[in-house]
């Protein structure tokens, strides 16, 4: 790993540069042991694609008794130390043009049906490297290959919240309204940042995800339950 | 305290929400915690007391009950029944007063502390306004006219004021203190010598998410897209177009454009009051001379700025 300091009060952990299951698994593994050595000093983590940036209390650790103690510990971050992951389903309706209005323009791009498009994106098992930019916004891995797309020429100004979509190599689900160049191809009701709910983050660091399709009869019978905050999402 | 004029942006902040960036949810909390502590000190409260922060021209409001506040920060006139009253100062004030902070005349941001604190309930740990993601404070959004907030019941304190020497002024062109990197090698020599030498203006499109400024051309060694990684307070983004932004207390926790530096902690605050228009300078430290200079920002807040007054 590498140390390159983020002003007085943060320190950027660096691993290999690039995005692999492997590398942000240790990020995440050396985020974990910090965590449960509770080092002295540090204030909080942040976990991204190949790196972990540690805020700390200069007027409790130094800089250097900081890295040295975070070298230490992370060759032992690794799979082994991080407790059993959580699978989250988020149900998703495609096959409505009003919430995956780029499902049939993307299926027609990529040469499937779109019933074919639905069912490798819903059959795929998805993990979040990290949560990031927007409250609650997950970065994951997973998609399969075929669905590699290159992103929207011209990137929408306003996507729904829970808006699903695909660009690149990447699965993204939208947590809040935001401009975005995904293709949409379907909507969960499932809100992934509510600041009104107790808990407001769904998805953490780490999770698996998977896409249960929905007909819209389902979508809006959950999305009432939402609405009710009587909805509990099915996460095992 | 019921708002009778709310100001173009007037939010309640206590010190920050911390350990939810990992889940995308930035601190928020004051731009400029040097000025915000010392309000809460003027009125007797613990730093973390929650408290307003008003932007470019304060609010107007009026108390139903006796309580003390103090007003710091951006040079905002203040009057207390339309009579000209100290800022920096614990202010006593009776049922039925009227207090109003007008448009700044230097700095942007100013802080209200109310005797006791301002009771909103707290969310993730905190009563800090995360405005765009309409979390905290009242109803996760900025204050509007009429609106009540209740003032925690506390003894009167003692008043004080904060020495004239001590008080920071927010005219002229600031030098900020910065820690180069964390991706100061993805910039040429070039691009470091205009970061740490020529000014910088700020622009309008400026708020608490991130700084906007506008100077000479930061350039890039070898693009400007990183695989994304975490944003730490006062971090300097330079996108494809090499101008810099600063980011603040309401920034995204993650982001994939370069960093050429990050502004200490300490010096934040100095950023978040340079005006549109108005310009800064950037001056690198090493991270042990940062954490030197906090230490010494430290003990100016702790001593030798209280003056009793009768």
């Amino acid at each position: 790993v590498r140390f390159l300091p983020a002003g007085d009060l943060a320190v950027l952990v660096e691993f290999d540069e690039e995005i692999s299951v492997e590398v942000n698994t240790r990020v995440r593994a050396l985020e974990f042991l910090i965590q449960q050595k509770g080092l002295p000093g540090v204030v909080e983590t942040v976990p991204a694609f190949r790196s972990l940036l540690v805020y700390y209390d200069p007027r409790a650790v130094g800089y250097d008794a900081l890295c040295a103690s975070i070298a230490e510990l992370s060759p032992q971050a690794t799979t082994a130390v991080l407790p059993p992951s959580r699978l989250v389903e988020l149900p998703c309706c495609y096959d409505d043009p009003e919430l995956g209005f780029d499902l049939a323009a993307a299926a027609r791009r990529l040469g499937l049906s779109t019933a074919e498009l639905v069912k490798l994106h819903s059959d795929a098992e998805y993990l979040v490297y990290f949560i990031g930019f927007t409250p609650g916004l997950p970065y994951m891995t997973g998609m399969p290959d075929p669905l590699t797309i290159a992103r929207l020429p011209t990137p929408r100004t306003k996507t729904p919240a829970g808006s699903v979509g695909i660009g690149g190599t990447q699965c993204c689900v939208y947590s809040v309204e935001s401009p975005g160049g995904f293709w949409i191809l379907g909507r969960t009701p499932l809100r992934l940042y509510d600041p009104a709910a107790p808990e407001p983050i769904l998805l953490r660091p780490g999770d698996r995800v998977r896409f249960r399709a929905t007909d819209r009869g389902e979508y809006d019978r959950i999305a009432a339950r939402v609405d009710a905050r009587a909805y509990v999402p099915v996460i095992t | 305290m019921r708002i009778l004029d709310p100001g173009p942006q007037t939010t309640v902040q206590d010190l920050g929400r911390f350990g939810q960036l990992r889940y995308g949810i930035p601190p928020s909390g004051p731009v400029d915690g040097f000025a915000f502590v010392l309000a809460n000190r003027l009125v007797g409260n613990p730093d973390g007391a929650a408290a307003l922060e008003c932007t470019l021209v304060g609010p107007r409001f009026e108390v139903s009950a006796s309580c003390a506040v103090a007003v710091t920060g951006a040079d905002m006139p203040v009057t207390v029944n339309g009579r000209e009253a100290p800022g920096w100062t614990t202010l006593a004030l009776r049922p039925g007063d009227t207090v109003k902070l007008g448009p700044a005349r230097a700095g942007v941001r100013s802080y209200v502390a109310f005797s006791g604190g301002l009771e909103v309930p707290p969310v993730m740990g905190s009563r800090s306004t995360y405005l765009r993601g309409r979390l905290g404070g009242l109803e996760g959004r900025a204050l509007r006219k009429e609106d009540r907030l209740r003032v925690v019941a506390a003894p009167p304190p003692r008043p004080w004021r904060v020495a004239r020497r001590a008080l920071p002024d927010y005219t002229g062109e600031p030098t900020v203190r910065v820690v180069l990197g964390p991706q100061a090698d993805r910039f040429t020599q070039t691009g470091i010598d205009a970061l740490l030498g020529s000014a910088y203006a700020m622009l309008p499109q400026s708020d608490r998410m991130g700084a906007r400024l506008s100077g000479e051309r930061i350039t890039h060694a070898r693009g400007h897209d990183i695989f994304s990684d975490g944003i730490a307070l006062g971090s300097i983004q330079v996108p494809g177009d090499g101008q810099p932004i600063v980011l603040l207390v309401d920034r995204q926790s993650t982001g994939g454009y370069t960093k050429v530096a990050t502004v200490c902690s300490f010096d934040v605050g100095r950023v978040g009051q340079v005006r549109p228009g108005q310009s800064l300078r950037f001056r690198a430290l090493t991270v042990h001379e940062a954490h030197r200079l906090l230490r010494e920002s430290d003990a100016v807040l702790e001593a030798g700025l209280r003056e009793e007054i009768a």
